[in-house]
């Protein structure tokens, strides 16, 4: 509330003893006492109900054998886990959806918003015409809509649909060629991790450089070979002997390779598609809120149509930009729990679904599941305060 | 002041629009703009006429059966197969609604038609037809229903309220008291005697509805303020008594029942009618100088903001249950309302704040002042200008709303997506899935894409200081 510019409402500050102090305290303790007792009269029922039906209040039966399997997951899993363990696995689809959803929603939004301001009619009526299409429509039928209307009806995995010989479409999902490798596979991920340091030094360093001396240095360039090249070398070299594995028809399904359920990709189809619009219009209300007279004053200064672009208008559009396209983010985070309509097993499907249709502990698997979704929230609205006062205009 | 010489405005040159021309500058202007032209071109070439083949040309849009839609193999065919959304069509409009009643949902839409005409920003003309109208079709209505007297008593209590209007009522030119007492008195009047006449308790309700039309219309005596009065507190009674049954010959119509657009429908307006002032009610908590209102306002909003819209549902279908007391049952159709109106109203909260915000504090020391006390203040200057600025933003939030109903499929409700997602997993239906929802698609997308014209008009109204 940093522009909050209006007078508070309420008494002076100062005064100790006036009817209105008296009246605010008499307010507040209504309040109060009507929150208490709510909280007291609901707890009270709960308890009550919950003795009658002889289930325990509390958080033993995370302790418990879950018994029931879950057919996509990032850890070892298997029936005999515990609740726990399904809180764990839930947990973790739900990030990797998410991120997934994110990832591939910011780079469409930024393609749907850049086209629909594009000087090319049918670039810009195209993207126009997405935008308003997907907007408009509930993300839960478009959800539907690719499970059942678009993936269900595929071919079973006999009839796939080929792609290449190597990655193959069916009702199963998309199967692709995984890769194997017995050696130390570590080696490559450090020699990734050492290029990322590498690049974030010399990053740095430009920076430095260029503020101290004004000359200006590829670090983006530099930085992405650093980071590319060095696992490349790694491979090449022979230490870590990698290999392909093709998936194979053998019987009814598809074996080797890397499978991605029917249940993941409409997932990641439509939260990419509804959040990429919504980032679309982000994006272009951006672009739009650079005044003209930046271009123009920058292009009175000689800078090339890709520096003014650069330089000039991407700065001040990702000013606008960036905090309501981070609001969109946290929305592709909460809307990923509609993946319990198609059976994905996210967090909501199960903890708050098969958990909780198990155990019958409504209060905590969905205070869970709540803390759960409020903690990622917060933190990232906690980082994105942090930004913006980062970002803002700073007035010498 | 300052004097400004105006040069004359002079028309645009006529430049010669050919479409050579048009096409040289808008697709074919340099070498990327040409390639992006030509590969999407040929993508759409690629994508568009097998859809559209799909869904009008080889399309079935004769018959009754699954049968029709079948190739002579005996496979499904090429085409879209609108046949099956033909026969679900009852199913999708009222869900499992009694075939035989369902005019009561089509009495009740009308209803709320007339009365959303009397208040939105229309001619006034369009107005006072709806109006008078509205009068004549409840009169009459309810006369087939409940014989000659309901009837008369039904158009004089609708008339009542309507008489307060200054810019409709024959009575304008009386004085504001006389007039609101004549009003009041007749609209008690044909309460009291329809309550003695049918011998419900529910006519006390009546009565007390009315009085509080009087006092309402004292202060607000326009035709928007009557159909306000009437939309807001008659017809969420009159609508619950017509839709669920159970009295005045009417059978009883259990919510399990009720599906289809008719329940999204309904819990959408429910859910914008709860959030707004719930919305407002939370925003100026926010805002408060009491810091038990304030952190009890911002806590609420912002838990409802940070958790999925499913999580708050599940709260209110499974453990809302838990924390009544024991046999007390909340219809589940009730339970979703409160979920979606305490969600939709965190975010209507945030909507209001930004127009609280965005006004000049010099309005309230005005409105100070001038003398006036703090309800006021805050109905007379404060609010009427802050809910103005953010009109655009509150009709996102209901279109957001309108959208998010379709949630309610989650906990067992037969909204449009419930009763769609039933009827395309029918054992005699399979393989339809894609008309199903294009067809659903498609009442969703003019619905959501009108609310947002309409936004866009009463926004360039606002602007100009109009309505």
């Amino acid at each position: 509330m940093t522009n909050d510019r209006s007078v508070p409402e309420g008494p002076p500050r100062g005064a100790t003893w006036t009817a209105a102090r008296v009246r605010g305290l008499a307010i507040q303790g209504v309040i109060l006492a009507t929150l208490v007792g709510l909280l007291a009269w609901g707890i009270g029922n709960a308890i009550h109900n919950l003795n009658k039906a002889g289930i325990a209040a509390g958080f033993h039966f995370l302790g418990n054998r879950a018994g029931f399997d879950i057919n996509f997951r990032l850890i070892d899993y298997s029936p005999a886990a515990t609740y726990g363990r399904a809180f764990v696995v839930g947990v973790l689809n739900t990030l990797t959806v998410s991120v997934l959803g994110i990832v591939a929603a910011t780079a469409l939004g930024f393609a749907l918003g850049i086209g629909r301001l594009s000087r090319n009619w049918l670039v810009s009526r195209t993207a126009a015409t997405v935008i308003e299409t997907v907007r408009n429509l509930p993300l839960l039928l478009q959800l539907l809509f690719w499970y059942t209307a678009v993936l269900a009806p595929l071919p079973r995995p006999r009839d796939a649909i080929s792609l290449g010989g190597v990655a193959f479409l069916s009702n199963r999902g998309l199967t692709v060629p995984g890769p194997v490798s017995d050696g130390p596979v570590w080696m490559v991920w450090a020699a990734m991790g050492l290029g990322l340091a590498a690049a974030v030094a010399v990053g740095l360093w430009s920076r430095r450089r260029r503020i101290l001396t004004g000359r200006r240095f590829p670090a983006g360039w530099v930085g992405l070979a650093l980071i590319v090249l060095p696992p490349l070398a790694v491979l090449t070299s022979g230490a870590v002997p990698l290999s392909w594995d093709v998936p194979v028809l053998k019987g009814f399904n598809f074996d080797g390779g890397l499978t991605l359920v029917p249940e993941l990709i409409a997932l990641w189809l439509a939260l990419t598609l509804y959040s990429g619009a919504f980032i679309g219009e982000t994006v272009r209300a951006g672009i739009l809120s650079v005044p003209k007279g930046q271009v123009e004053a920058a292009q009175a200064m000689g800078l090339t149509p890709g520096a003014v672009l650069r330089l000039v208008v991407v700065p001040q559009a990702m000013r606008v930009i960036i905090p309501p396209m981070t609001t969109q983010h946290l929305t592709l985070l909460k809307n990923s729990s509609l993946a319990v309509m198609i059976g994905f097993p996210d967090l909501v499907a199960v903890f708050s679904g098969t958990t909780l249709n198990q155990t019958g502990q409504a209060i905590e698997t969905i205070g869970m599941t709540m803390a759960v979704y409020l903690v990622v929230s917060l933190a990232i609205s906690f980082g994105m305060n942090l930004y913006n006062s980062k970002m803002a205009i700073v007035r010498r | 002041m300052s004097t400004t010489f105006e040069t004359p405005v002079l028309a645009p040159p006529k430049a010669s629009r050919s479409p050579w021309r048009w096409a040289r500058e808008n697709l074919f202007f340099s070498a990327w703009g040409t390639l992006a032209t030509l590969s999407l071109a040929l993508l759409l070439a690629w994508a568009l006429p097998p859809l559209v083949k799909w869904a009008l040309l080889d399309a079935v849009w004769s018959g009754a059966t699954r049968e029709a839609c079948l190739t002579p193999e005996g496979t499904v065919g090429g085409g879209a197969c609108w046949v099956f959304v033909k026969v679900r069509f009852g199913q999708l409009m009222y869900g499992f609604y009694p075939l035989e009643q369902r005019w009561r949902v089509d009495a009740a839409a009308l209803i709320l038609a007339l009365g959303l005409a009397t208040v939105l920003p229309l001619r006034a003309a369009t107005q006072r037809a709806a109006a008078l109208a509205g009068v004549v079709i409840g009169g009459l209505g309810a006369g087939w229903l409940g014989g000659p007297v309901l009837g008369v008593v039904v158009a004089l209590f609708l008339a009542g309220p309507l008489l307060l209007a200054r810019d409709l009522s024959p009575l304008r030119r009386l004085p504001a008291a006389a007039r609101v007492l004549l009003a009041v008195g007749l609209s008690a009047l044909a309460a009291g005697v329809g309550g003695v006449a049918f011998g419900t308790p529910k006519a006390f309700g009546w009565v007390a509805l009315v009085l509080a039309a009087g006092l309402f219309g004292w202060r607000f005596d326009s035709l928007r303020a009557a159909g306000l009065y009437l939309l807001g507190l008659v017809f969420p009674v009159l609508a619950q008594a017509l839709l669920s049954g159970g009295a005045y010959g009417l059978p009883f119509v259990p919510t399990e029942q009720w599906g289809g657009l008719f329940l999204t429908l309904t819990i959408a307006l429910t859910g914008m009618a709860a959030s707004l002032p719930l919305g407002i009610l939370l925003a100026l908590g926010r805002r408060s100088a009491l810091p038990v209102l304030r952190l009890t306002c911002i806590g609420f909003i912002e838990f409802i903001r940070g958790v999925p819209m499913i999580t708050v549902l599940f709260l209110a279908s499974v453990m809302l249950p838990l924390f009544l007391p024991e046999g007390v049952g909340v219809d589940k159709l009730l339970r979703a309302l409160i979920g979606v109106a305490l969600f939709s109203a965190a975010y209507m909260a945030e909507v209001v704040r930004g127009g609280l915000q965005a006004l000049d504090p010099g309005q309230r020391e005005a409105a100070e002042s001038l003398g006036l006390g703090r309800v006021q203040t805050m109905g007379l200057v404060i609010l009427p200008q802050a809910l103005r600025v953010v009109i655009p933003g509150i009709v996102n939030t209901f279109i957001g709303l309108l959208k998010d109903t379709s949630l309610v499929a989650v906990i067992g409700l037969l909204d449009l997506i419930g009763i769609i997602k039933t009827a395309t997993s029918d054992p005699n239906w399979l393989g339809f899935a894609a008309e199903g929802y294009t067809f659903v698609g498609l009442v969703f997308w003019v619905l959501c894409f009108s609310m947002a014209r309409y936004s866009l008009r009463l926004e360039r109204t606002l602007r100009n200081g109009v309505a």
